[in-house]
């Protein structure tokens, strides 16, 4: 997996609360077998005014100027300000796929639906949870300041604006340290083979209708 | 004595390890894959050189990308989609694993075919890379989604590395009354606490009317608590879940069953538990819900109307509500039974078992789709559902009315087959998610029961399912 320490980058703020998993990669996408490409499709459905099909150049494709995200002053985005329940709905690991794919690596937001937030670790993704009222002022201060950036830290669990306003934020101490050397945590379970054995030998004495 | 609720003792009885920090190595007892999030993890397990950890717990079904017409017997037109079963199919023999693949009799949406076969059994941990994996909760299974990174961990090691949840309890007691269902309980529950309120939460569903509910009641709610935001939905065992499980072909028999059902009794919250947080819903006051929104926490009532935004004060809602109203094309002040719909689609995970299509069919029986609708489809959860239906008359019930009836798949759930809404088309749907796009782009869906989805055929708009319920109240 992909190691994440720190960056300095370019803010989109996308101002939706619920904004979902078909919203994010729609399902005609989920189609493909791979785990890269996504990006070009990410919020298909708000980016472009056709309708997407896998496989198609999206370069020719009809952009919706409105949509943040086609907005000149947005580009090379690095970090998703989003609003609550960022990432509802289904368990989809295409969503932080195609975020990532996209060329994004944070996303703030007040709150994130859990899958979610669980599969943004998985993908070198970091997802950063702030209180509704510094959401609210980043959102303004996004908006008003062309050019925007925030400095993330992992390392020191801080988000750093441009006035050198420290915001501290909380992560799981041992998804940080996954995501901060990029260790793939199927290599750290399987040094507990021996004890994964155990239990079973234990489940097996009771509930053994489970292991015939 | 200490107590514990029913997420403690299904959590704590399948701890591997626990670090410090409460990161736990959780067991897996039952993993279902489907085909649209498993070809990566199977490809990763490959290139890492490993193997699944305990082949007997998978059972992989094809169900999201499936054609539902008979042209299904001649296989799947579209190359994108059928690569993908292709790829399911092909992960399956090269691991040796149990596979109801699109043409066997036993195939259907995964979280139907689960709990029919038995696969699904009360004590167990299931997981599945599908976020309705929440459905199996019904039988007191801790059953949850995951990603596809996750897939893979629990393929390689029959584990997933998590962390523990607070509880909530959902209480609802009362008799429901004549016409409102498990669809409208879950629909009002949603309703009430949000999309986000049970985030962080295993919400175990309780009381009176929960435990008058069937299995297919409890599972139809128990669908919808990723709904509410919730990681998992829970019910206690009780006579009706034993009663459900006894002969299912993968459920304990002999002396092994009595063992079980032993076990299985004490998969209950204890009389003292304490739980993070209470919801208490009478059901003697729930109506029949009808979504209004592009998020199910946008229902009401069906004797109510679309709201006004402007009368909400929460800027971020108004916006959201705004843009939900320009979306489905609805004015504020619409009484919901002056709201026209186009399609109809009787399925998907939520609500296409048996009891399910015996609802429906009984409003349509003997009356007639109305001509403004478009297409009116009926799509059973699974094989064995399908011909329970078909045995039963239910199906020409369907198609004497003029319904479709079709084979066993996700279908018009999220149309990643043809089954699709197209834009500007409104739906009355017994699936789970209004999302923009959610059955097709521009897709206008409206989350009901199967009475209300059937009376709205019936009827062309939305109505109170009760005002055509021919039995005496
Ligand atoms: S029926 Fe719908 S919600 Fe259920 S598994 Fe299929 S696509 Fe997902």
């Amino acid at each position: 997996m992909k190691a994440f320490q720190a960056l300095d980058g370019l803010v989109v703020p996308l101002d939706r609360a619920n904004v979902d998993t078909d919203a994010i990669i729609p399902k005609q996408f989920l189609k493909s077998i791979r785990r890269t490409g996504f990006g070009p499709n990410l919020f298909d459905e708000w980016r472009y005014l056709d309708v997407g099909e896998p496989g198609q150049d999206c370069s020719q494709r009809p952009r919706n100027a409105d949509f943040v995200l086609n907005q000149p002053r947005y580009q090379g985005a690095q970090i998703l300000l989003a609003r609550e329940n960022f990432g509802c709905g289904s368990s989809r690991e295409h969503a932080p796929w195609a975020l990532e794919d996209f060329g994004l690596r944070v996303i703030i937001a007040s709150s994130f639906a859990e899958i979610f937030h669980g599969n943004c670790f998985k993908n070198g993704l970091l997802p950063i949870v702030l209180d509704g009222a510094t959401v609210d002022r980043l959102f303004a201060e996004t908006e008003a300041t062309p050019g925007y950036r925030l400095r993330v830290d992992l390392a020191g669990q801080t988000v750093t604006t441009p006035a050198g306003e420290l915001i501290p934020f909380e992560v799981d101490a041992f998804r940080k340290d996954c995501l901060l050397r990029g260790l793939d945590d199927i290599g750290l379970t399987m040094r507990h083979v021996e004890e994964i054995r155990a239990y079973e030998a234990r489940r097996k004495a009771t509930e053994y209708w489970l292991f015939d | 004595m200490t107590v514990h609720t029913l997420y403690e003792k299904l959590w704590s009885s399948h701890v591997v390890r626990e670090e410090a920090d409460g990161t736990t190595l959780l067991y897996i007892d039952r993993h279902l894959v489907n085909e649209v999030t498993s070809p990566q993890a199977f490809e990763g397990l490959r290139i890492g050189g490993r193997k699944p950890w305990r082949i007997e717990t998978i059972l992989a079904t094809a169900d999201h990308n499936v054609p539902t017409t008979a042209a299904r017997a001649h296989g799947i037109a579209d190359p994108v989609s059928r690569l993908q079963v292709e790829t399911l199919d092909a992960n399956c023999d090269e691991f040796g694993i149990t596979e109801y693949g699109m043409r066997d009799p036993l195939q259907g949406i995964v979280h139907v075919i689960g709990p029919e076969t038995g696969a699904t059994l009360p004590g167990m941990t299931v997981v599945c890379g599908d976020s309705h994996t929440t459905t199996q909760g019904a039988f007191a299974a801790l059953a949850f989604g995951i990603g596809t990174s996750e897939v893979e961990h629990v393929l390689a090691s029959q584990c997933l590395v998590t962390k523990k949840l607070k509880s909530m309890r959902v209480s609802v007691e009362g008799e429901l009354p004549r016409g409102v269902t498990a669809k409208d309980i879950v629909l009002a529950v949603i309703g009430r606490i949000g999309t986000a309120g049970g985030t962080g939460y295993a919400i175990e569903f309780a009381g009176s009317a929960i435990r008058a509910l069937s299995m297919e009641g409890r599972m139809t709610i128990c669908n919808m608590a990723i709904e509410a935001g919730a990681r998992c939905g829970l019910v206690a065992v009780d006579d009706t879940t034993i009663r459900y499980l006894e002969g299912r072909p993968s459920a304990p028999a002999g002396g092994a069953w009595d063992a079980a059902v032993a076990f299985w009794r004490t998969l209950v919250s204890d009389a003292a538990a304490r739980f993070d947080a209470e919801v208490a819903i009478d059901a003697t006051m729930i109506l029949p819900q009808v979504t209004w929104g592009t998020s199910p926490e946008m229902v009401t009532t069906v004797d109510g109307s679309v709201p006004d935004p402007a009368a909400e004060r929460d800027p971020v809602r108004r916006d959201g509500m705004r843009r939900a109203l320009a979306y489905m094309g609805l004015q504020p002040g619409t009484p919901i039974t002056e709201i026209a719909i186009d399609k109809v689609f009787i399925g998907s995970c939520t609500n296409a078992r048996i009891e399910d299509l015996r609802a429906a069919a009984e409003v349509v029986r003997g009356r007639r789709v109305a001509d403004s609708v478009r297409l009116a489809l009926v799509v059973p959860g699974s094989g064995a559902v399908k011909r329970q239906a078909e045995a039963e008359g239910l199906d020409r019930v369907f198609r004497d009315a003029g319904f479709e009836w079709r084979e066993p798949g996700c279908s018009m759930c999220l149309g990643m087959n043809d089954d699709r809404l197209s834009p500007g088309e409104r739906c009355a749907s017994t699936s789970n998610r209004n999302f923009e796009g959610r059955q097709g782009a521009g897709g206008r869906t409206h989350l009901v029961s199967p009475a209300m989805a059937a009376a709205a055929a019936v009827a062309g708009r939305f109505v109170d399912v009760r005002t055509l319920c021919r039995s005496p109240a």
